[in-house]
């Protein structure tokens, strides 16, 4: 979004926050400069690795309360970054699209993981793909709760059909899967909005829905 | 595996052609959901919900939705872009999952462009 010119006045002493607040108010709408959920963000770097051209992701969403971490991991077989575009990637005044000069994805998940004494990394081969891995303290106040991830699934899935989609979601050693292409072998090409596709589907989803809602920052 | 006879091979073939005209089924409504990190933040997976439920609800077979990156409007996003063929594609800004309801049912299915939430006709 480009900023009107008068922000730019502002007091540098102002925050983030407060320069954030202002432009709600300015513009009428309510505080979405964050993404609130870990399944946001999820849908968001997939998407990356689908703008890369690739026609496989695996999502794992590995929860152990025990050891305190919550492990997210997107993998994609697009078509990768070398080591000096992926080292650059989290910056947000780095992107190489031209359509403008910023890009926030990436650098808003590794805030994320930051502020909630983990990390994020990514790992890219040129021609291989790239896998983004980032960490959080489970009990962090500032962790987002993982959030409608059936929702972000049903984006993935109705927004790019041709894309294989695994998503493992594991919570303290127990085990949700599920696979896009076992949908793909029972009903073909049907689409996901097929009704007998979409209850088979609905599900599939329902065993992992009690699980989403479980943590203590996820309310 | 038993050795393949020719009827065997006309069944596949049956079978694939079928399948491929089902992928290539005339489809003459497309939407497209703009899904980049802005639009992400403003609401664009809520906006993919809502078109899904009304997906599910219509008995029509030649509407396909998708998605595809940032359309470089990021101020007005979640955007949302309708292509009736015949029709010039429409752009429209700034949806929810009401506008979207709104949209799908008005003009996907009716024909009526909404013009109140439309940001722009893109010339063919």
């Amino acid at each position: 979004m480009i900023l009107p010119a008068v922000f730019l006045l502002q007091p540098a002493s102002h925050s983030l926050a407060e320069l954030r607040r202002a432009i709600n108010n300015r513009t009428g709408r309510k505080d979405r400069h964050t993404l609130k959920e870990l399944a946001l963000h999820i849908l968001d770097v997939a998407e990356n690795g689908i703008s890369a051209g690739a026609d496989r992701l695996k999502i794992i969403v590995d929860e152990n309360r025990a050891a305190n971490r919550l492990v997210l991991t997107i993998e994609d077989n697009g078509h990768g970054m070398p080591a000096d575009i992926a080292f650059r990637a989290a910056d947000p005044f780095f992107t190489t699209r031209t359509t403008r000069r910023v890009g926030l994805g990436l650098s808003l998940l590794e805030n994320a993981a930051r502020r909630c004494n983990g990390e994020m990394t990514i790992s890219s081969e040129t021609g291989r793909g790239s896998r983004v891995t980032a960490t959080f303290a489970h009990d962090h106040i500032d962790r987002a709760p993982l959030g409608d991830m059936a929702a972000t699934l049903i984006a993935l899935i109705a927004g790019y059909p041709d894309v294989a989609l695994t998503f493992n979601h594991n919570i303290d050693g127990h085990e949700f899967i599920v696979d896009t292409m076992a949908i793909k072998k029972r009903f073909g090409n049907r689409p996901i909005t097929d009704p007998e596709v979409w209850t088979y589907f609905m599900a599939l989803l329902e065993p992992d829905k009690g699980n989403v809602n479980h943590g203590e920052n996820d309310h | 595996m038993a050795k393949m006879t020719i009827d065997d091979l006309k069944k596949i073939k049956e079978k694939t052609a079928g399948e491929t005209a089902l992928r290539h089924g005339v489809a003459t409504v497309k939407i497209t959901v703009h899904i980049g990190t802005c639009g992400i933040a403003a609401g664009a997976r809520d906006v993919m919900g809502a078109l899904m439920d009304e997906m599910t609800q219509t008995e029509r077979t030649d509407i396909r939705a998708m998605a595809s990156p940032c359309l470089g409007m990021c101020g007005s996003e979640p955007n949302v872009t309708v292509e009736v063929e015949g029709a010039e594609p429409i752009v429209y800004q700034q949806m929810d999952a009401d506008k979207m309801r709104q949209v799908f049912r008005r003009h996907v299915l009716e024909g009526e462009v909404q013009t109140d939430f439309a940001v722009a006709r893109i010339p063919e």
